[in-house]
């Protein structure tokens, strides 16, 4: 224990030494914690909509009307040619154009039927999809009513209706950003922790210090721990911050335990430490460690369901996001600040990191070769 | 100036001790003895192997065949129990340019478990003998090469070892100071610490009790400097080392 | 000219001998664009739900078996009371359920309404409101077929066209952000860190006491990752072509010309970090702890830039693959021209320029 002591005032001299990192560790995640939550917002009331009207009878006036109406939909503006809408889509300006044929109302009550030209901008085919569903959605009650108008009541049956009634639990506004500020303190603190421990021993390589530890007779396990437990102390550090600023900023009070917060928190930051570590054993320059660091953290976020949902993933993937640590840590984080969720409802996601932490910290270990 | 008698207590025994790098034999089957309180010089050119059989004496490369005891360990089987009794300053540097001489000091001395009381008698002696009082605070990135290389010998000393590996200690330090730093060397050479030095200047093999001379991976030649010259007839060992460096078939 | 290609061959001569850096520098763009070209998706399918069915006669399974088969939803549990819901939702396990009322069969046959209470995990907004519409969309289809008896008389059928992607697929979104993002942070990282390893090591100080122009250092420096980036953007581009089945609707020779712009702008962008920091560790944190969620997020592949707060938008308009991420779906996906897409380009120059001759002035300053 006293070797460690040791190892550790050295360690906590470099970082607290080393001003523009400091500033990096602690600023970045407050001033990235503070914008990023608000620029991921997928407010779905922003679909806009171009409306080409080549009929100008009452009934596709009243439909137009019905659209400008909408919530959901924002009409950007009334064209009189589909090729001028379609400028629109190709700028990205547009998501749907609706394309009301002539003699729309004419046809309608002539043949019974009469069709109605829709074009989506799909690239985006999450709001694509979106976008078509409040639309034909609209569509469709304007023609019920239109047929409730135009037929007599008789022929008409009386359908029977399942009402269905919604309850949203946990986030009752439905605010965005509740959701994204859990999740990217969490990212942001993976990230600070994982790329600082792989950086570190593969600085003593090129820096040449490594080799005088080598030939002490220090133990691998002493020298790994004294690696890992200032980076745990900043992790921890680093996560008071932030949920410090979720406070202030964004008046999140966490609805579960705060210690079970920290204590999830403390197991996790083991494993991604111990990632960390084991990256740096591998590499022996630093442009290598951050460059597979980079990789993981990329694949980390990404297949992380941070930004986008894991479920809707290909199953191989879904086992990618399954060893992917930071995939538990989002959904802990945000389960126990937004759904107050306890410790048995985390125990699945525990148990695994606690398998995390132990296989990689003692791969990390075994991998450190005091001897060549 | 030689004024220790040579003891005869082996501290190295090396016995055909060989590293192979793939295809590539850095050491070839060396073997010798080194006594204790000697001041045994390991020379060849570069590439010759030296820093290869350096390290895997000090436990930080395993040989692919052969053995040696260093301080009554074999470098196999009991490398953890020989680093207790060892020291060494690597070609590159080796203190942290971010912390202080003091700093530093505590650090190593940590590691090698000395006590509270030891490590403030030690760091403080160390001080005061390389006269850096006003020095100590400073960080050692800031020191002039020359001394940054006195205070890491000073550290590579600090737990008393046996025998302390140094590679090319004084690359880049002027005359004057690579004068005091033999000055160290001689001082605990004296207490009875073995030396095994690497160098290129000639003049400071001339400074050792024994010097070998390693070509293409083996031990060419072994022997006191004097001797060396005669047996080359030659008039230095610049000389000596001349006549055998130039039948080396590999360069770097 | 002969001094260039003396340096920039030492230059080559580095980067080709160090395998393992070069292996995760080709390796890593290849098995990312694979592997996010075809994980990522927008799409919510597959969402986990529990089902309460307190009614447990004919119209109540018939309605469960219809949101089971949908791709949307897959039941994982059965429960008995809205207690077991909320555990449910607390752990994770489930994100919706639906609750049958004991009477909902009796309810319809009698007052021909019934209501089923669908209870929804709101702590991602996003898919709670996406599995709302699916939801409610199964419930109305189902009563339509359980209704089919009217006739279609002033039926209004629209006919949809999918714009650039007919079949909804992910990778035209995803793919050109990804290549953004990827293309973006390698080269920034690679750049300043390997100008401040010069610095760092002291070898600068050999190069800038030198006859070379500052300018001309820089210059050899860089030259080798615009090559290495083109590159890796052929090779990406061909994993888009031919394993992600991406259309190349425009001109190629275009969408290159581009992408030499944008790596221009992302090595100056390195240029730049590089010039302002002093140790490797520092201009690594900054080129991709600092960087990383912001180019993700500003970008706009993964949230709409429109829905961002005014300053937000602000800020994305100077991340450089915001741009160079409009301009390879415009060429590649909707096959537009250099007309529609010279703002972005503009932009880009203008954004390289500025980093340039800030870089340029600073690096003179440290000679003096």
């Amino acid at each position: 224990m006293r070797t460690i002591r040791f190892l550790l005032v050295k360690e906590f001299k470099q970082i607290f030494r080393n001003r523009s990192i400091l500033v990096m560790i602690i600023g970045m995640p407050v001033i990235q914690l503070m914008i990023l939550p608000l620029a991921a917002n997928y407010e779905v009331k922003n679909i806009n909509i171009v409306i080409v009207n080549q009929d100008h009878s009452p009934v596709s006036a009243k439909l137009v009307s019905k659209i400008n109406a909408s919530t959901y939909l924002n009409v950007l503006s009334h064209l009189t040619s589909y090729d001028q809408a379609l400028k629109l889509a190709e700028d990205d300006k547009t998501d749907l154009i609706l394309q009301i044929p002539p003699h729309f109302e004419k046809n309608l009550i002539r043949d019974n039927q009469q069709k109605l030209f829709i074009a989506v901008n799909a690239i985006n085919g999450m709001k694509a999809g979106l976008g078509y569903g409040y639309l034909s959605n609209i569509i469709q009650m304007f023609n019920e009513e239109l047929r409730g108008q135009m037929m007599p009541r008789s022929k008409f049956n009386v359908a029977q209706e399942i009402e269905l009634e919604f309850t949203s639990r946990f986030n009752p506004h439905q605010v965005y950003y509740l959701f994204m500020v859990p999740g990217i303190l969490a990212f942001l603190v993976t990230m600070i922790t994982g790329f600082l421990s792989a950086l570190n021993i593969v600085k003593e390589k090129e820096m040449g210090t490594i080799e005088q530890i080598n030939v002490t007779p220090i133990k691998k396990y002493h020298f790994i721990l004294g690696k890992l437990i200032p980076f745990w102390i900043i992790g921890t550090v680093v996560f008071t911050l932030g949920l410090m600023v979720s406070f202030f900023v964004y008046g999140i009070v966490p609805a579960g335990s705060i210690l079970l917060l920290y204590g999830f928190m403390w197991v996790y930051l083991l494993a991604v430490l111990g990632f960390g570590l084991l990256v740096s054993t591998y590499c022996d320059k630093q442009q290598q460690a951050m460059l597979i660091m980079f990789f993981f953290m990329m694949i980390f976020i990404l297949m992380g369901g941070l930004l986008t949902s894991i479920d809707g993933m290909p199953y191989w993937a879904k086992m990618i996001a399954a060893l992917n640590p930071v995939s538990y840590i989002i959904d802990v984080v945000r389960a126990v600040v937004l759904k107050g969720s306890g410790l048995q409802d985390i125990l699945p996601q525990l148990g695994t990191i606690i398998v995390f932490a132990i296989v990689l910290n003692s791969w990390a270990i075994y991998n450190y070769k005091k001897t060549n | 100036m030689d004024t220790r008698a040579l003891n005869n207590e082996k501290v190295i025994v090396v016995d055909k001790l060989t590293k192979r790098f793939g295809d590539f034999v850095a050491t070839d089957a060396i073997s010798f003895d080194v006594y204790k309180g000697e001041i045994f010089g390991f020379l060849g050119a570069n590439g010759a192997g030296k820093t290869t059989a350096m390290k895997m004496l000090c436990g930080l490369l395993t040989p692919s065949s052969g053995t040696a005891v260093v301080a009554g360990f074999d470098i196999h089987k009991q490398a953890q129990e020989l680093k207790w009794n060892i020291g060494y300053m690597g070609q590159k540097f080796s203190l942290y340019d971010d912390l202080t001489i003091i700093e530093n000091i505590r650090y190593y001395a940590g590691i090698y478990n000395l006590s509270n009381q030891q490590i403030s008698d030690k760091s403080e002696g160390l001080i005061t003998r390389l006269g850096l009082q006003k020095e100590a605070k400073k960080l050692v990135g800031q020191l002039p090469t020359g001394w940054k290389q006195k205070v890491a010998f000073s550290v590579a000393l600090l737990h008393e070892p046996r025998i302390v590996f140094l590679d090319e200690p004084t690359g880049g330090v002027d005359p004057i100071t690579r004068r005091q730093f033999w000055d160290m060397i001689y001082e605990s050479a004296e207490k009875g610490t073995t030396i095994f030095i690497t160098t290129h200047y000639m003049d400071e093999a001339e400074y050792c009790d024994r010097v070998s001379i390693m070509v293409d991976g083996k031990i060419e030649a072994l022997d006191k400097p004097a001797e060396l010259r005669r047996l080359y007839e030659a008039e230095s060992m610049d000389e000596v080392f001349y006549q055998l460096a130039r039948r080396a078939k590999r360069s770097e | 000219m002969r001094q260039f290609i003396t340096f920039v061959k030492k230059e080559f001569a580095h980067i080709l001998r160090d395998k393992k850096t070069l292996l995760i520098l080709f390796g890593m763009p290849i098995s990312q664009i694979l592997i996010f070209g075809f994980a990522l998706t927008n799409e919510v399918k597959n969402v986990k739900i529990a089902i309460v069915d307190r009614a447990r006669d004919e119209q109540s399974r018939r309605l469960i078996s219809k949101i089971d088969a949908s791709k949307y939803f897959e039941v994982k549990k059965i429960l008995g009371n809205a207690v077991q819901v909320d555990n449910e939702l607390k752990k994770g396990t489930i994100k919706m359920a639906v609750i049958f009322p004991a009477n909902f069969s009796s309810d319809l046959a009698h007052y021909n309404t019934s209501q089923v209470q669908i209870v929804l995990d709101g702590s991602d907004p996003n898919t709670a409101n996406t599995i709302k519409n699916y939801i409610t969309a199964i419930v109305t289809d189902h009563q339509r077929q359980q209704q089919s008896n009217v006739p279609a008389l002033y039926q209004i059928i629209p006919e949809v066209r999918m714009l650039y992607n007919p079949q909804l697929l992910d990778a035209p979104n995803f793919v050109p952000g990804v290549m953004a993002l990827v293309l973006m942070l390698v080269c920034v990282m690679m750049t300043a860190v390997s100008i401040v390893k010069e610095k760092e090591m002291g070898n600068m100080e050999i190069l800038l006491v030198s006859p070379i122009k500052p300018g001309m250092v820089i210059l050899t420096k860089t030259f080798p990752y615009l090559v290495l980036s083109l590159v890796n953007l052929t090779i990406i581009l061909l994993l888009s072509i031919f394993v992600l089945k991406l259309p190349v609707n425009g001109s190629l020779v275009l969408l290159f010309a581009e992408s030499i712009l944008f790596i221009i702008t992302c090595l100056t962008l390195g240029i730049f970090i590089s010039v302002k920091t002093s140790s490797q560790e520092v201009a690594m944190l900054i080129s991709l702890m600092g960087m990383l969620i912001p180019t993700i997020l500003f970008s706009g592949f993964m949230f709409p830039i429109e829905n961002m707060p005014y300053p937000l938008q602000m800020i994305s308009n100077i991340i450089p693959s915001k741009w160079y991420y409009i301009i390879v779906k415009s060429i590649m996906i909707k096959g537009l021209g250099f007309s529609a897409i010279w703002k972005e380009t503009l932009v880009l120059a203008t954004i390289t320029s500025v980093l340039l001759a800030v870089s340029l002035k600073s690096f003179k300053i440290r000679l003096e």
